[in-house]
């Protein structure tokens, strides 16, 4: 018996070259899917111009972004050498909207990226080993019971403000939703029949896990980070806004509307709008590139 | 059965409040500095400090600390303001009273309209208005609520002047209810737009397929009106994920609702929790999370009873 099912899984088993020209396929028509999504395309591009123009603020940034000239107070969109105009104390505000990518972005891309990983392993155990996933699923509820705003509210307030508290809360905020997914999906996958025949195969607890369901869990989760990041930038500025996050004279977009609110009634309504389309439109193009994903990364749909 | 649910659920509850008093305790602790110093300012000598520690019980062990805190919680006492020096609990039930009605009223805002554009949406697929409405929902689902609440105050408080920008009721002519009214919609529609895109753009997907099931061919073969197959059975399809929708952006309402409030100076538990971290009022900022995170439980527990009488099957 366990020697047919040896000779059965020597058959089955397939070459390490094919295997790599299936997986180049795969991506290929990943990229093809993807491609032919427009809005995808369109954020994908979004949020690429986003993150270079943060990574390399210092180049493309015209003024320095906290220094003003109190002459030019409230100048509005279209003052020559300030196309977006300048802000309460004078400051150029596209400057003051590239640097501040660099935080809104960090403060969005940092935290959920570590939680991805520390999802995906909690969210598997969780699924798959029934009785501590109980356990585990029980203690996030308690997080569940918090509406999220509330949540990073409260624990701001306990740590404080800056940079590193909107880190800390959105990663103890976000961890329950994104392995909450990852159980689901491990739960549904679980049960199905490649899992059974990987056992039959005579695999390890381990090898089902990583090796079997791992692949077929992380799209869900793949795709649901992806648009959390998104609200996650919007709520990421949200903290910041209400002063809870970074603090002047750097900004990122929520703190900027801030600034703009006191000027709101001296007619410079731009100051306190630009920054949050920014916020509105790549929080949107995340969505576009995960709706993009979604589809790139479906079997049924990549191999139409 | 649907008692047996209801008990159930209601048993379910007991952990996570468990849980998230826990928490609420446990901010005292994490909290960095010394709570009684705070109170006795920084001029106090270290033997004040340590005889109101002794007096407070902040010496005691945890777990003894946490027992006379949540003895204290179940009979009322969240414990004294130590900016104001009145006790919280009382001056903050009419704050959480004055959240809710703004989250009440972006809830129906965003049901009444949310449903209305969805249902316009989907009877028009694939046309102009469905592509247009549907791109601006995804915009919309975007929205941060502070801006939409200072680009919302700006249009129509500021360059418009039709509403009010701040405030609950008319200083003018007291607390009526008309005044209310005007001073709701603002800051209910910018607490309200997230979710209300959310629930168009699932009532237009869902609408589109049930009005493809095959149950509505055969309406439609036996000569009933397109209206009444959507409004009597088409609709009544949809309801279940709607209905489960809606109950998860409460939860979104009650926390937008949080920074809306700062924007519009509603009196709420948002702009209270706000100006009590300014003060560092640890008290009054424990009792708001609390306050929050209760209702938020209790409006949960409801929506789960409300979603489980509707099943037939839990009925007999």
């Amino acid at each position: 018996m366990e020697r047919d099912i040896i000779v059965v899984s020597r058959e089955l088993s397939i070459s390490k070259h094919r295997v790599n020209r299936i997986k180049s396929n795969t991506f290929r028509q990943s990229i093809r899917v993807f491609s032919k999504d427009r809005l995808a395309v369109i954020g994908a591009v979004i949020v690429l111009v986003s993150i270079l123009s943060a990574v390399f603020a210092p180049f493309i940034a015209p003024y320095a972004p906290n220094i003003g000239d109190g002459s030019k107070r409230l100048l509005p969109i279209g003052t020559p050498g300030h196309i977006l105009g300048l802000d309460e104390q004078g400051r150029d505000i596209l400057s003051r909207l590239i640097y501040g990518g660099r935080l809104s972005l960090l403060s969005a891309i940092i935290p959920i990226t570590f939680m991805f990983a520390i999802s995906l392993a909690l969210g598997l155990i969780a699924g798959y080993f029934t009785r501590l996933g109980e356990v585990i699923m029980r203690i996030l509820d308690v997080l569940f019971a918090f509406p999220t705003a509330l949540l990073a509210i409260a624990i701001s307030a306990i740590i404080g403000s800056g940079l590193t508290t909107i880190m800390l809360s959105i990663s103890i905020v976000m961890l329950p939703y994104m392995t909450r997914v990852v159980y689901t999906s491990t739960m549904n996958e679980k049960n199905k029949e490649y899992v059974e025949a990987a056992k039959a195969l005579g695999a390890t607890k381990f090898e089902i896990l990583f090796k079997e369901i791992l692949p077929n869990v992380l799209t869900d989760i793949i795709v649901y980070t992806t648009t959390l990041m998104g609200t996650t930038i919007v709520f990421a500025s949200g903290l910041s806004f209400i002063g809870l996050g970074i603090q002047p004279p750097d900004a990122d977009w929520g703190r900027m509307v801030t600034g703009g609110i006191s000027v709101l009634t001296q007619g410079a309504p731009h100051i306190a709008t630009i920054p949050g389309l920014v916020i509105l439109i790549v929080a949107t193009a995340f969505n576009w590139v995960g709706d993009g994903l979604q589809s790139a990364l479906d079997p049924y749909k990549r191999t139409q | 059965m649907i008692v047996s649910y209801v008990i159930k659920r209601i048993f379910y509850m007991i952990p996570i409040l468990f849980g998230v008093s826990l928490l609420v305790f446990s901010m005292i602790y994490l909290i960095p500095g010394d709570p009684a110093r705070m109170m006795l300012g920084q001029s106090a000598s270290p033997e004040a400090v340590q005889q109101l520690r002794d007096k407070l019980g902040f010496n005691d062990p945890f777990i003894i600390q946490y027992g006379a805190w949540l003895l204290d919680v179940l009979h009322g006492d969240l414990g004294t303001s130590i900016t104001m020096r009145i006790p919280v609990t009382a001056f903050l039930i009419p704050k959480l009273l004055n959240t809710l009605i703004l989250a009440a009223g972006g809830l129906i805002i965003c049901v009444i309209i949310g449903i209305g554009v969805g249902i316009a949406a989907a009877l028009r697929k694939y046309t102009w208005f469905d592509r247009i409405i549907m791109f601006m929902a995804q915009f919309g689902a975007n929205a941060p609520a502070f801006w939409l609440a200072i680009t919302l105050m700006w249009l129509f408080s500021i360059k418009l002047g039709w509403l009010p920008s701040s405030g609950m009721y008319d200083v003018r002519t007291g607390d009526t209810f008309t005044g209310l009214l005007e001073h709701l919609i603002l800051p209910a529609f910018a607490t309200a737009t997230v979710s209300l895109a959310v629930i168009a753009r699932l009532t237009r997907s869902s609408l589109i397929d049930v009005l493809n099931a095959e149950f509505i061919k055969t309406f439609r073969a036996n000569g009933i009106s397109e209206s009444k197959i959507i409004s009597k059975h088409a609709f009544r399809n949809i309801l279940p994920p709607l209905i489960n929708m809606i109950g998860l952006q409460i939860g979104y309402l009650l926390g937008g609702a949080l920074f809306v409030e700062v924007v519009f100076n509603w009196p709420g538990i948002g702009s209270q929790i706000y100006a009590s971290i300014t003060s560092q009022d640890l008290p009054m900022v424990q009792a708001g999370v609390l306050f929050i995170a209760i209702s938020f439980v209790v409006v949960n527990l409801i929506n789960d009873v409300f979603i489980a009488s509707l099943n037939p099957r839990l009925k007999n």
